[in-house]
């Protein structure tokens, strides 16, 4: 089983592919963690059963193809990144996309389109009268440039051959035999891709300084330890195409002559722990990890590591302590990573999406990278788009896409063609954009140009539905509990700002809160330890700086316009839609609402508990929260 | 090499490791919490942040010095978050400053002080944990903890006994043994080094000033006090004597006005441990067993081996304590009714150590299974009972030391720093007491504050090869060696505290590097007045053996070990 040269690999490579091809219809259900809990799971049963059931089918497992029968594959494939549309089921080689499959949709999916070849084309995504049959001619899809996650649902997670069919492994092979460590430093230096965990760190750079260090024994780390509040970037590679991660470790490991790796994983990604340790076992099976791979001298072991939950181990310094054993702090730098990371030696940290571009920029060479995106970023970066957008999901750009054409051209828009609010990008170390920087380019430096940051990749979308000020108490509470309380500014301050949060929005906000939240602001930005903490009151300045109105009218006006904050809601009844039915009264449970039978009703807002019951419960739609549209 | 800017002012740098020890060396004395020089470097207060000329900010505790930097300490915003992280650790913190044992010693306290807190702008939010009172030596209160760490990286750094640690995240962090188990419950030595760096009351000493005072208003009850020697050159700093300078007189002085009846000196004790200890090490190097010899004095060291390296435990010496051999022949000596007159004995022993209220309890070193010493009390909790007992102590008149057991050797007073103890065998077993003979041992490489001196002496045509270690992360590091067969030695001097007693757990707080300085030489110094430089030159001990000692070596001298006894 064990591949020992370069032909090896390429016979591999091509057997798989022409088996690839010669199946018949090859049903790709999506088993990313959206899709699985949507229920695919069931799907992928109900689809196996209907084919072992059916005579005129040969079910294939193997790469060996029983002629003479249809032959159909069924796969459980990463995510597809087009989760609203969930669960999906992809047929190839026509390139059908199913969305929001049932499994009581296996049958007609089954008889018409793998034994008919006919569309079913209820199940077909359409959008504006359009039905859209093939998965590339989708809008969502067609706007995006897939490199990265080129694989994710296209291919079987959980089998390597269909990886190397692929191209997988092939840009390990040529650094193994074309290329020396220094020249793959080099090349990767030379392409400018820059760390796409949230620094924007070159990548080139970071592995020159390891491969400088006098200290021989050296460790490459993978950060998977995505935290962020709405981000699945690297859980979506993890689950969908972890060969090509791992391919990256193994170019990073031989380009700093490391000898063993880690990939550091979150716990609450149970699926992307499995599928790695499917990927690594395989990939140890078939010689190329592990001892002397691909028949070479280089030999590399690599292990995962389950996190245990704390947001701060997304941090370099604390992710090592964390694999050490030790309590997952940051600490002081320096020394810094490259010099004494894990067991305090010379270490390369990048995350998931990082180690992901690399095989493709062995491949293709720099100057192909740099020819994608602007200059100073080249090459492409995933969002997870989420929050108020038609289409949500992962989605993939070329860096220096402008936010409108995400929102609006990828996203679809607005949810119920509302207006565009903010955009909270980078997650809870971000800070959020408004409607004057849809035109901003998504790249490192534009984004840093105007304050803010790219992170990991989150993009939560908002509509007038959304009061920033909860916005800003919702991450600065994420932040607080996720603190390590190690440096007084971050344990202490942040602490404080959310006290100072929570009142606002609970209708107790005093008259200097909004300068009390900037100077804490100031002293946790200009003095904590780590880039949490510093990053930590960003979601407060951004909103106070773009929406200081929400924040004076919840202080002042005890009034909040988007009506999520509860203590501040007042409703009303249209009198004009009021029939005086007295449903609403006779379901209040604090008796607030009086009135005579058939004459419109009143509520007493000093009674009123802000429940929302009598909304729910009136049949003309009569009650609404003052100062919004039904 | 090179030059910073701070303040506008151009000063040199060499090797220091980061900026925060230049701005100090320049007379700046940046406020901190969290650092300390023998400590890694931990950052977490930010008290020490400073400005850069790009208005860059940053903790110079963790910034390395670069040529050319231009460094601004106190600007206005810098004032301002200073005082702000000031505010925020108060407002956390149980602020009963009055009632806390800290009170008027406390950094924090001070700090507020220094950077003119006068109010605290945001809701007290105290907790309410549990105050451990389980080990004999500390006690924790969580609730004054402000999470700087420095226990936990003296426990770890310094000691490597790792008995406390932070647990949980936020503002629910804490710092605590594993599963939030007593201190008692851990592998904690007692050392106390802990509370040496506890910038709050969190972490204090276990007191028994209450039951001393007790024993001492009883008309009924002799009490008698023996002093240590590193105690003498340390009471003075929480008294406002000199650092370093010997108080023994002054203290005498003191105990015998708060109504001790006796004070003995413990150098006794030290002289009776070196004669033992010696003989013991003669033997065992005679045998070739059980080498090499650990020494015996340092309850830390003794409860760090038996947790740590229960295969070493027989190297131990089997000798108690100067301080239990000194309490077992007092009690002793006390068993006679001409001596006792009816009245009831309860033996207070003055440490400079927190170890050693553990140290009496345990039973091995006890006789007949009586507890010899009944009370340690630390150098601090004396210096309390002086200042409440009122007595000016600068203008106390000296007085000695109580006969029969008021006179030490030199070799005794200097066990309290590191290397003393070798010191003392080395005299014990030189031919001579001549003074050339103790001055090239003076000059043999046992002195000094080095984490660990190695030292060859001849014995009678024997090369006999001595380590003198301190700190247990050392010692550990030293035994790794021992048992690997890198290093091979005869006779280990052990103390867990880094420099050895005079650095104790139990001392006056704040010294810094000229006070540790000055203590070391206040012992060599009192060595230098004594007459008597052999523990085998000190009458008393020569008549202990012929008298109350004879036939009772064993029984009052060595530890008990029950039937596994190696006496």
């Amino acid at each position: 089983m064990r591949i020992e040269n370069r032909d090896q690999l390429n016979e591999i490579s091509s057997r798989m592919a022409s088996h690839m091809e010669q199946t018949t219809h090859r049903i790709l259900i999506c088993a990313g963690t959206g899709c699985l809990s949507g229920g695919s799971a069931k799907i992928y049963e109900k689809m196996m059963a209907l084919a072992k059931e059916c005579p005129q089918v040969e079910i294939e497992f193997g790469p060996e193809v029983a002629h003479g029968k249809e032959t159909v594959g069924i796969k459980k494939s990463g995510c597809h990144g087009f989760c609203e549309m969930g669960p999906l089921v992809r047929i190839e080689p026509a390139g059908i996309l199913y969305t929001k499959v049932k499994p009581e949709d296996c049958e007609e999916i089954f008889e018409k389109t793998v034994l008919g070849n006919e569309l079913v084309d209820r199940l077909l995504y359409k959008q504006e009268g359009v039905t859209y049959p093939t998965q590339d001619e989708i809008p969502f899809y067609k706007k995006q440039t897939r490199l990265v996650l080129k694989n994710c649902g296209h291919i079987d997670a959980e089998n390597i051959e269909e990886s190397i069919a692929k191209g997988g492994y092939q840009a390990l092979a040529k650094v193994l035999f074309d290329m020396t460590p220094e020249e793959v430093v080099d090349l990767v230096e030379e392409s400018n891709l820059r760390g796409r965990g949230g620094g924007g760190f070159q990548t080139g750079y970071k592995w020159r300084q390891v491969a400088r260090q006098k200290e021989k024994v050296r460790y490459v780390v993978c950060n998977g330890d995505e935290g962020d509040p709405g981000a699945f970037m690297d859980r979506s590679i993890m689950e969908g195409d972890p060969h090509k991660m791992i391919e990256g470790i193994l170019i990073a490991a031989y380009a700093v002559s490391a000898q063993e790796g880690y990939i550091y994983v979150r716990a609450e990604y149970p699926l992307a722990i499995e599928r790695l340790k499917n990927a690594i076992a395989q990939a140890e099976e078939r010689g190329l990890l592990g001892e002397r791979i691909l028949g070479t001298v280089f030999s590399f072991r690599l292990h995962i590591n389950r996190g245990a939950g704390a947001f701060v181990c997304g941090e370099g310094s604390a992710l090592t302590a964390s694999i050490e054993g030790k309590r997952g702090m940051p600490r002081v730098k320096p020394p810094r990573t490259v010099e004494q990371g894990l067991f305090e030696k010379p270490t390369v940290l990048n995350n998931v999406e990082t180690y992901a571009n690399v095989p493709m920029i062995i491949t293709n060479g720099a100057e192909w990278f740099k020819s994608i995106g602007p200059e100073g970023s080249p090459g492409t970066k995933a969002f997870a788009l989420t929050g108020s957008v038609k289409n949500t999901g992962l989605i993939e750009v070329p860096m220096g896409t402008s936010l409108r054409e995400v929102i609006y051209d990828i996203g679809g828009g607005i949810k119920d063609d509302q207006e565009f609010k903010a955009v909270q990008i980078g997650g809870p170390s971000g800070g959020c954009l408004i409607q004057t920087d849809l035109n901003i380019n998504l790249d490192f430096d534009s984004l840093k140009k105007r304050g803010a940051m790219i992170g990991s990749g989150g993009l939560v979308v908002m509509d007038r539905h959304t009061c920033m000020v909860e916005v800003a108490r919702f991450f600065m509470n994420f932040t607080q509990r996720e603190s390590c309380g190690k440096c007084v500014p971050c344990r202490e301050g942040t602490k404080r700002m959310l006290d100072i949060l929570e009142r606002i929005v609970d209708g107790k906000g005093q008259e200097d809160d909004m300068e009390h939240l900037a100077t804490l602001a100031d002293m946790i930005q200009n003095t904590a330890l780590c880039g949490l903490g510093k990053s930590a009151p960003l979601p407060v300045v951004s909103t106070m700086q773009a929406f200081p109105e929400e924040y004076k009218e919840h202080i002042f006006e005890k009034k909040c316009r988007a009506g999520v904050c509860q203590s501040m809601r007042t409703y009303v009844i249209d009198k004009e839609k009021c029939k005086g039915c007295s449903k609403c009264a006779r379901n209040c449970p604090v008796e607030a609402i009086h009135g005579e039978i058939r004459k419109p009703f009143t509520i007493d807002s000093t009674v009123c508990i802000k429940c929302g019951s009598c909304v729910d419960n009136c049949p003309f739609g009569a009650i609404s929260i003052a100062g919004q549209e039904v | 090499m090179g030059f910073i800017t701070i303040d506008g002012r151009k000063v040199k740098f060499t090797d220091e490791p980061n900026i925060l020890s230049i701005i100090r060396r320049e007379g700046i004395d940046l406020p901190t919490l969290c650092y300390h020089s023998e400590l890694s470097v931990y950052g977490a207060c930010r008290l020490c942040t400073v400005e850069d000329n790009r208005g860059r900010t940053f903790a110079s505790c963790s910034e390395q010095p670069r040529d050319g930097m231009v460094i601004y300490t106190n600007t206005p915003r810098l004032m301002k978050y200073r005082k702000m992280i000031v505010q925020l650790l108060l407002a956390a913190h149980d602020r009963d400053c009055t009632t806390c044992i800290k009170n008027g010693d406390c950094t924090l306290q001070s700090l507020a002080r220094r950077l003119g807190v006068l109010d605290v702008p945001f809701e007290n939010r105290k907790t309410s944990y549990p105050v451990d009172f389980s080990s004999p030596a500390i006690v924790r209160n969580p609730n004054k903890c402000i999470l700087c760490g420095d226990c936990v990286r003296v426990c770890d750094n310094v000691q490597n006994v790792n008995a406390i640690d932070f647990a949980y995240r936020g503002t629910e962090a804490m710092v605590t043994p594993a599963f939030q188990k007593t201190l008692a419950e851990t592998d904690c030595v007692n050392c106390g080094q802990c509370r040496a760096v506890c910038p709050t009351g969190a972490i204090s000493i276990h007191t028994n000033k209450t039951p001393v005072w007790a024993a001492l208003n009883d008309p009924d009850t002799r009490v008698v006090a023996q002093i240590a020697p590193a105690v003498r050159i340390a009471l003075g700093d929480a008294l406002g004597i000199p650092h370093g300078e010997n108080v023994t007189g002054k203290l005498v002085a003191a105990l015998h006005r708060m109504g001790f009846d006796e004070v003995y000196d413990t150098t006794v004790g030290a002289d009776l441990t070196i004669m033992e200890e010696s003989k013991e090490f003669l033997e065992r190097l005679k045998s070739g067993e059980k080498l090499p010899l650990f020494t015996s004095c340092c309850p830390g060291w003794v409860t760090y081996c038996e947790n740590r390296h229960p295969e070493l435990v027989q190297n131990i010496s089997t000798c108690r304590s100067p301080m239990q051999m000194l309490g077992a022949v007092i009690r002793e000596y006390f068993k006679d009714p001409e001596k006792n007159e009816g009245k009831k004995l309860v033996s207070v022993a003055i440490m400079p150590c927190t170890a050693k209220k553990g140290e009496i309890l345990r039973p091995e070193s006890m006789t007949d299974g009586i507890q010899d010493v009944d009370y340690v009390l630390t150098t601090t909790e004396v210096a309390n009972m002086i200042q409440t007992a009122g007595f000016k102590f600068d203008m106390l008149e000296a007085e000695s030391c109580d006969m029969p057991f008021g006179i030490g050797s030199g070799a005794g007073v200097i066990f309290g720093n590191t290397g003393g103890v070798m010191e003392a065998v080395l005299r014990r077993l030189a031919q001579t007491s001549k003074r050339t003979e103790i001055d090239v041992i003076r000059q043999s490489g046992v002195r000094g504050d080095n984490e660990c001196k190695v030292l060859t002496f001849d014995y009678h045509g024997r090369q006999v090869r001595a380590a003198v270690v301190n700190g247990l992360r050392n010692a550990e590091e030293l035994i790794q060696k021992i048992e690997s067969g890198e290093e091979t030695f005869d006779i280990v001097e052990v103390m867990a505290c880094r420099r050895g007693c005079i650095m104790g757990g139990g001392q006056p707080l704040g010294a810094g590097p000229r006070t540790k300085a000055a203590r070391a030489k206040g012992l060599y110094d009192a060595d230098n007045d004594i007459q008597i430089k052999k523990s085998d030159d000190n009458p008393i001990v020569t008549n202990l053996y012929q008298t109350l000692l004879k036939g009772k070596e064993h029984k009052l001298l060595h530890r008990n070990f029950g039937e596994h006894s190696n006496c």
